[in-house]
């Protein structure tokens, strides 16, 4: 009994490590979203942040030195998607490939050029590292059956930037649904005209979406790249920014079902090594490759509206143009 | 504006305009090799040593360029329909996984003259069903193409790592290869075929396929300008609800689009799988499918545009590789970087330059007028 129950809180514990990067990820493409503007850039942003997190931490020795650098890398990459897709009205799908296939070479590129060991950063100390944080008690009741174990082991321990991920999901609910911003954020993704008509200017309010979902962006670059691990490798990302984007069209554009999402991939992530060999009954072995397609697949499946439908900000994708 | 009488040539908007942009993206990419030390103008002429300057290297400039005219013409062709095809890196992987099946199945029994046509004909196959799922979900269940493509390329993946860790697998190996292919199954490399006149080549990748590449560029040629289905497909493209008035499906316009998208995507596994490799194995797409969507923005969905952009692209690919092993501040990420610097200048900030240079022309073309309409 205790062995599973350990068991289920270690997977637990790495589906929270795992899904902290989406949850940011999430929420950052929640905001640019639902302003209207498609962000596939979201794997850039974060690789990008992650490059200049890890470098930044190597030559300083400071982690929240990091953290800054790391987020006004991403914001730059922001306010470029933004000068693409709002400015001069270009494609934002293209501008997203652009910054993600731009980033992916840039950073390896860079990487050399500085540290000429093959696109890595060095390997960063844990003095300039997000390292786990002990809350206040959790050794004292780590002996408490059950809820103890789930509060030493779960909940505490996690680094600060864990705490910030989550911490940002209910800041997110409350932005985009409590407050004037978060209106008009809403507005301007379903119907820009209705809010250029009342006097608000769209352009304004997409680049302010556009930079919230650079900063969120960089702190799940720093995360992965000084909190989770402590370096950057080259590609480090691996497709996390489209499984976030994958978790957001998941939680419909929602953040709380949107978290859900990041968690459930994140489980998928975790358990992925456990189940590997494991015979289910009828089917037989589980394929690891299967269960690391599942978000795709499971994504795919919703967009094509086989569970539930996901719908989309309906001024999504398209530039605004003031008419004359 | 007042001198809107002014007409802009047509050659501003398709000559000077793309070229401008893609001028900026060598300028940053310039930008980018001096600041970390390379002196741009140096790497430029190893690049076009490197990619040009001996047999060999043309050769590997004309491969890869061979696999950016298949990639190139897929997204052309999709974005010629208003889709864009981002799963070309997927498509490929699987026409390659559909060459690989076939041989593979079938080179005891058959000679290569059979096998030729009936690989083409599984590259096309397989590389249209990849993107069929996708197209069929766009035009029928609503769900958007961008995103359906980028999920199927990671499933195009992770399918591939299944089939050929579990299944595919040469008994006996470590690594996740097929068993080479009987000789039936290898497409003749070019320096063979030259051999067979006694002219003396050196061995490169380049293969048969890049034939293959030129008929495609003339197939897309005519079916996109030259046939009801190109017209239809152009159509949709422009304007979807003027297609509809026209009665035109396009639902069935997307499936079309995309499947000729998927094949020619997947022509990408005939150079790689049964012309270079002459293997199944992983990771041979090797980002030529992203590259496509560089090329085909730059050679603006048109044929001739796209087997230019696919030379520049094959020389950035032979001479970039060449660039790292002279100078080794540079890697050949250099390459990926000028590809998203393409994509953002040409694609995403295309409108940029079109004010400036505009009106700098009729600046220019003001100032040679005005005399002469005085005269007159």
């Amino acid at each position: 009994m205790t062995d599973l129950l350990l068991n289920l809180l270690l997977s637990f514990d790495a589906t929270l490590r795992v899904a902290t990067p989406l949850v940011f990820c999430a929420m950052a493409g929640l905001f640019s979203e639902r302003s209207g503007v498609i962000d596939i850039s979201l794997e850039g942003k974060m690789l990008a942040a992650a490059f200049a997190a890890a470098s930044m931490a190597a030559v300083s020795g400071s982690a929240w030195l990091a953290l800054g650098t790391g987020i006004a890398v991403s914001i730059c990459l922001a306010l470029l998607h933004g000068f693409a897709c709002i400015t001069h009205r270009g494609d934002q799908v293209v501008s997203g490939v652009a910054i993600n296939i731009l980033v992916s070479g840039l950073t390896v590129v860079l990487g050399t050029a500085w540290f000429a060991r093959g696109g890595q950063t060095p390997s960063v100390p844990n003095s300039a590292r997000f390292t786990p944080i002990t809350l206040p008690g959790a050794e004292a009741v780590a002996d408490v059956p059950v809820l103890g174990a789930i509060y030493s082991e779960l909940i505490s321990g996690h680094n600060l930037l864990v705490y910030v991920a989550f911490a940002m999901v209910p800041l997110t609910w409350w932005v985009v649904y409590r407050t004037r911003f978060g209106l008009r954020l809403r507005a301007v993704g379903e119907n820009p005209n209705a809010v250029d008509t009342a006097g608000i200017s769209v352009a304004r309010l997409r680049y302010t979406a556009v930079l919230c979902d650079g900063v969120l962006c960089g702190f799940a670059g720093t995360y992965l790249s000084i909190a989770q691990n402590a370096a950057f490798v080259r590609e480090m990302t691996a497709g996390q920014g489209y499984i976030a984007l994958a978790a957001l069209i998941f939680g419909k554009w929602r953040p709380l079902p949107a978290m859900l999402a990041c968690l459930m991939f994140g489980f998928l992530d975790a358990i992925a090594i456990r189940l590997q060999g494991v015979e289910l009954p009828v089917i037989g072995p589980i394929p690891v490759q299967l269960i690391q397609a599942l978000p795709y697949v499971l994504t795919v499946v919703l967009l094509a509206g086989f569970i539930g439908r996901a719908v989309a900000p309906k001024a999504i994708g398209r530039p605004y143009v003031k008419e004359r | 504006m007042s001198t809107a009488s002014v007409k802009i040539p047509v050659w501003i908007d398709v000559g000077l305009i793309p070229l401008v942009n893609i001028a900026l993206a060598f300028l940053v990419s310039g930008v980018i090799l001096f600041a970390i030390g390379v002196d741009p103008l140096q790497a430029v002429e190893i690049i076009l040593y490197g990619a040009f300057g001996y047999d060999e290297a043309l050769g590997y400039t004309l491969y890869y360029t061979t696999n950016f005219v298949f990639t190139g013409l897929a997204v052309a062709v999709a974005f010629h329909a208003g889709l864009f095809n981002i799963g070309g890196e997927g498509q490929a992987y699987i026409g390659g996984l559909g060459v690989g099946l076939g041989i593979l199945a079938l080179d005891p029994y058959l000679p290569f003259i059979v096998l030729l046509p009936l690989s083409i004909l599984l590259a096309a196959a397989f590389g249209a069903a990849w993107a069929a799922i996708p197209a069929y979900l766009q035009a029928y269940r609503g769900s958007h193409i961008v995103i359906t493509t980028i999920m199927f390329n990671f499933i195009a993946a992770a399918l591939m790592v299944y089939l050929m860790v579990n299944v595919l697998i040469q008994p006996g190996n470590m690594s996740p290869e097929s068993r080479e292919f009987a000789e039936a199954g290898h497409l003749p490399f070019v320096h063979e075929m030259f051999g067979w006149f006694g002219i003396a080549v050196t061995p490169s990748p380049l293969n048969l396929s890049a034939v293959w590449a030129a008929v495609c560029c003339v197939l897309v040629y005519l079916f996109i300008w030259r046939t009801r289905w190109g017209y239809e497909i152009r159509t949709v493209g422009a304007n979807e609800t003027a297609a509809v008035y026209a009665g035109i499906d396009p639902k069935k316009v997307v499936m079309l689009a995309m499947c000729v998208s998927g094949a020619l995507a997947g022509f990408v596994g005939i150079n790689e799988v049964m012309g270079v490799h002459h293997r199944l194995l992983l990771n041979f797409t090797a980002g030529y499918g992203f590259t496509g969507i560089a090329v085909a923005l730059m050679g603006r969905n048109h044929p001739i545009g796209i087997v230019l952009a696919s030379l520049l692209f094959g020389m950035l690919y032979q001479g970039g590789a060449e660039l790292a092993f002279e100078e080794p501040k540079v890697t050949r990420e250099m390459v990926v970087t000028i590809q998203g610097l393409v994509i953002l200048f040409s694609g995403a900030l295309a409108y940029m330059m079109k004010g400036p240079v505009e009106r700098a022309y009729l600046r220019i073309v003001g100032m040679t007028q005005r005399p002469a309409a005085q005269e007159g």
